[in-house]
């Protein structure tokens, strides 16, 4: 496969590795976030670890939109589906999310909710459009990289006047969420998790532009590299940190600037601003209510909106007793150490949302880094 | 001639009606003379020996893609599913679950299709049953095809005898069927010239068998794909297998598709194709009589059986690190971001 392949070079992986193993110094550690869950995917499903010295460790964070959705979101569009005429679309990983007394949007549809399961805001204008009788609610979930595509959807719904059709936003922004983890007290103050520099999301960026991570490496002292998603990017991005740590820099510089600018993608972004605004408040599973960290629809597009259409109540919903994604979101915590993983939840049977999403830090280190954790029993 | 122009109740009902159905559409094509006796079943004689039975229904949709249909589906598949025992398939039954509504030239093209299928495989269908129901309880046309073989003396192929050291080879490129389907779901924006690999295994595996009877496992890796079908054995046989990803073959525009949709091509489905795990001394005539084979030319090594309590099927990248290739979680759902 052309211009992907390239980016997968075994042998191009190995010279690399060498230049890490180089570069790299042996009495430090360097501990390395990539924020992206396209970033864990890519380091497992590549093994990129069996390439790099021991003292290079990947910390995961929270970039898998569906890992850090708290459950209440998705008890509130199952009480949509429970109440409601509706028929709710969504992207796939999201069915499988468990939410409050062992439902989710899968054993709902099987216990005959009207779930459609869309790999576009396409899909599910057609939708309205085929069903002017029932309403049709698009579960919105996602980064920068997936907004633009619905604030499409949404114009596109008010120039057709197709008044059947909300969405239910939970799009979130990445720089706030990159900031509260650096400003969590595990980081700040207790200093149990060690962050030495980033690897910036690719897609993300794309859209954002590379501009946005300048305020926290300044603030905050920390090196983001953007990183693309292909394997022999995210080794040279390995590469360009241990750099800036050994040279104690910390500067954002553009691994992947084959896709993004330091502006980036300036027709989206008004996009995005003409149909969204900020919320002054979001619930992240993990990091918990973060100001000015998602999106809601502006008012002028009030009859897109779900939560404006429908009365859809708050709701409480704890986390799953022993579920560690909380703290897996945060860096703090490793997959293995949570007394869930591999027993109780596995993907099959997910516990948690990081166990759902090949994104997620726990389905990735199950699915394919199992063999790693030798003294797991196994099945 | 039938009058009307779709499938009504009347057509299930052991009437007139499906009387007509049966002699104008299903003998007509199907045509054999074990089907023209007109019993409720099939009475033929054997040779001695052991026989193997598969039964497999088929509720595919769309009914029709590119590369087949359900009708030519549900011959190929049932007819693999006997012959991953070494056996040669004798004959198939059918039996039809018909929605109520379903145009009959629709049904006239699958069962037309399935006669061809069949008469290419030159194993007949000899025996089968109509039902009809009510509209919207069915999917258009469901069909459950039984086969039955034998299997040749000395030869004892079966899922749980893979040996540490084996080797394990596929017959060709991965994820064809899957992404065909895919492609030709409606609601998939996406055009693809990739035809479905649906077709009849025996004949290539007759030869296989003749040549080396001590094959140890042999198994088409359909729902769930190669990464499953491997799970299966090595769960079967209490071993672990290591394969390389360089080495499995893959159309490039299927692994273009896999890309653009977030799926893993290990564990997209194939419908012509066959898993071997055999003796390493004898991998390597097993690999060139397949690949002189019309239906096995990009067939490959893919790895070897090793010793794992864990029963991990594990993987070396293409880049050179190693990852586990695990069980299908679900449904291989696309990322979504």
């Amino acid at each position: 496969m052309k211009y992907v392949d390239e980016f997968r070079s075994g042998k191009l992986a190995r010279k690399l590795a060498e230049k890490i193993a180089h570069a790299s110094d042996p009495n430090r550690q360097y501990n390395l976030m990539e924020f992206c869950g396209g970033h864990t995917h890519a380091i497992f499903r590549y093994g990129i670890h069996d390439l790099l010295p021991g003292n290079i460790n990947f910390i995961h964070g929270p970039g898998c939109p569906v890992c850090v959705l708290p459950t209440g979101r998705i008890d509130q569009a199952i009480h949509l589906l429970e109440n409601e005429n509706i028929i709710l679309c969504s992207y796939g990983d999201l069915l499988r999310v468990p939410a409050t007394e062992r439902k989710s949007l899968l054993r709902v549809k099987a216990a005959g909710g009207d779930v459609r399961m869309v790999y576009s805001t396409q899909d599910a204008l057609r939708i309205a459009r085929e069903n002017p009788e029932r309403e049709v609610v698009f579960f919105a979930i996602g980064f920068e990289t997936t907004t633009p595509p619905t604030a499409v959807a949404i114009q596109q719904a008010a120039a057709e006047g197709l008044n059947n059709f909300t969405v239910f936003s939970n799009h979130v922004l990445t720089p706030a969420a990159i900031q509260s983890i650096l400003q969590s007290p595990e980081v700040r103050e207790i200093g149990t998790v060690s962050i030495d520099g980033f690897f910036g999301p690719s897609h993300v960026s794309a859209i954002i532009g590379s501009r946005p991570y300048e305020f926290f490496a300044e603030e905050f002292q920390r090196p983001v590299v953007i990183a693309g998603f292909e394997p022999l990017d995210v080794m040279q991005s390995t590469l360009m940190l241990v750099q800036q740590l050994n040279e104690g820099r910390y500067e954002v510089e553009n691994e992947y600037s084959r896709i993004v600018t330091r502006e980036g993608n300036q027709k989206a972004q008004a996009l995005v601003a003409e149909v969204f605004e900020l919320r002054q408040l979001f619930e992240w599973r993990g990091l918990g209510d973060v100001p000015y960290s998602a999106l809601q629809i502006r008012k002028q597009y009030a009859k897109f909106d779900s939560e404006r259409r429908f009365t859809i109540p708050q709701i409480d919903s704890p986390d799953i007793k022993g579920c560690e994604c909380p703290s897996i979101l945060r860096g703090a915590k490793q997959p293995s150490d949570c007394k869930l993983f591999g027993t109780l939840c596995t993907p099959e049977n997910p516990m948690g949302s990081c166990m759902v999403s090949s994104e997620g830090a726990c389905a990735a280190y199950w699915s394919y880094g199992r063999f790693r954790q030798g003294d797991r029993a196994p099945e | 001639m039938i009058r009307s122009n779709t499938i009504d109740m009347t057509h299930g009902s052991g009437g007139r009606a499906m009387a007509q159905l049966i002699d104008e559409l299903f003998i007509h094509y199907f045509d054999n003379d074990l089907l023209r006796q007109g019993n409720d079943q099939a009475s033929f004689s054997i040779s001695k020996g052991r026989m193997s039975i598969s039964t497999d229904g088929h509720v595919i949709s769309p009914l029709f893609f590119s590369g087949g249909d359900i009708g030519s589906l549900s011959v190929h598949g049932t007819l693999n599913d006997v012959s991953m025992s070494g056996a040669q398939p004798l004959y198939l039954s059918a039996g039809f679950i018909i929605e109520e509504g379903f145009p009959l030239v629709d049904l006239e093209r699958i069962v037309k299709s399935m006669a061809e299928a069949s008469a290419t495989a030159r194993v007949p269908i000899i025996t089968g049953d109509t039902k009809v129901v009510e509209r919207g309880k069915g999917d258009g046309v469901f069909i459950t095809t039984t086969a039955v073989g034998m299997i040749p003396e000395g030869v004892n192929i079966s899922g749980d005898r893979a040996a540490p050291g084996d080797a394990i080879i596929i017959s060709g490129n991965i994820g064809d069927h899957g992404i065909a389907i895919l492609s030709s779901r409606e609601n998939l924006e996406f055009e693809t010239t990739i035809q479905s690999d649906s077709a009849a295994l025996h004949e290539m595996i007759e030869e296989m068998v003749k040549a080396v009877p001590e094959i140890h496992c042999l198994r088409d890796p359909t729902r769930g794909g190669v990464a499953t079908t491997l799970n299966e054995l090595a769960q079967q046989s209490s071993v672990g297998m290591q394969i390389r990803e360089s080495s499995i073959p893959i159309n490039s525009a299927v692994s273009a598709a896999c890309e653009l949709l977030g799926l893993d091509p290990l564990y997209v489905a194939n419908e012509g194709k066959l898993i071997c795990i055999s003796h390493p001394d004898d991998a390597p005539a097993l690999l060139s009589l397949m690949q002189k084979h019309p239906l096995g030319s990009n067939a490959a090594i893919i790895g070897e059986v090793v010793e794992d309590p864990y029963k991990f099927v594990q993987m070396e990248t293409v880049l050179g690190g190693s990852r586990v290739i695990d069980w299908l979680a679900g449904e291989q759902l696309p990322r979504i971001c």
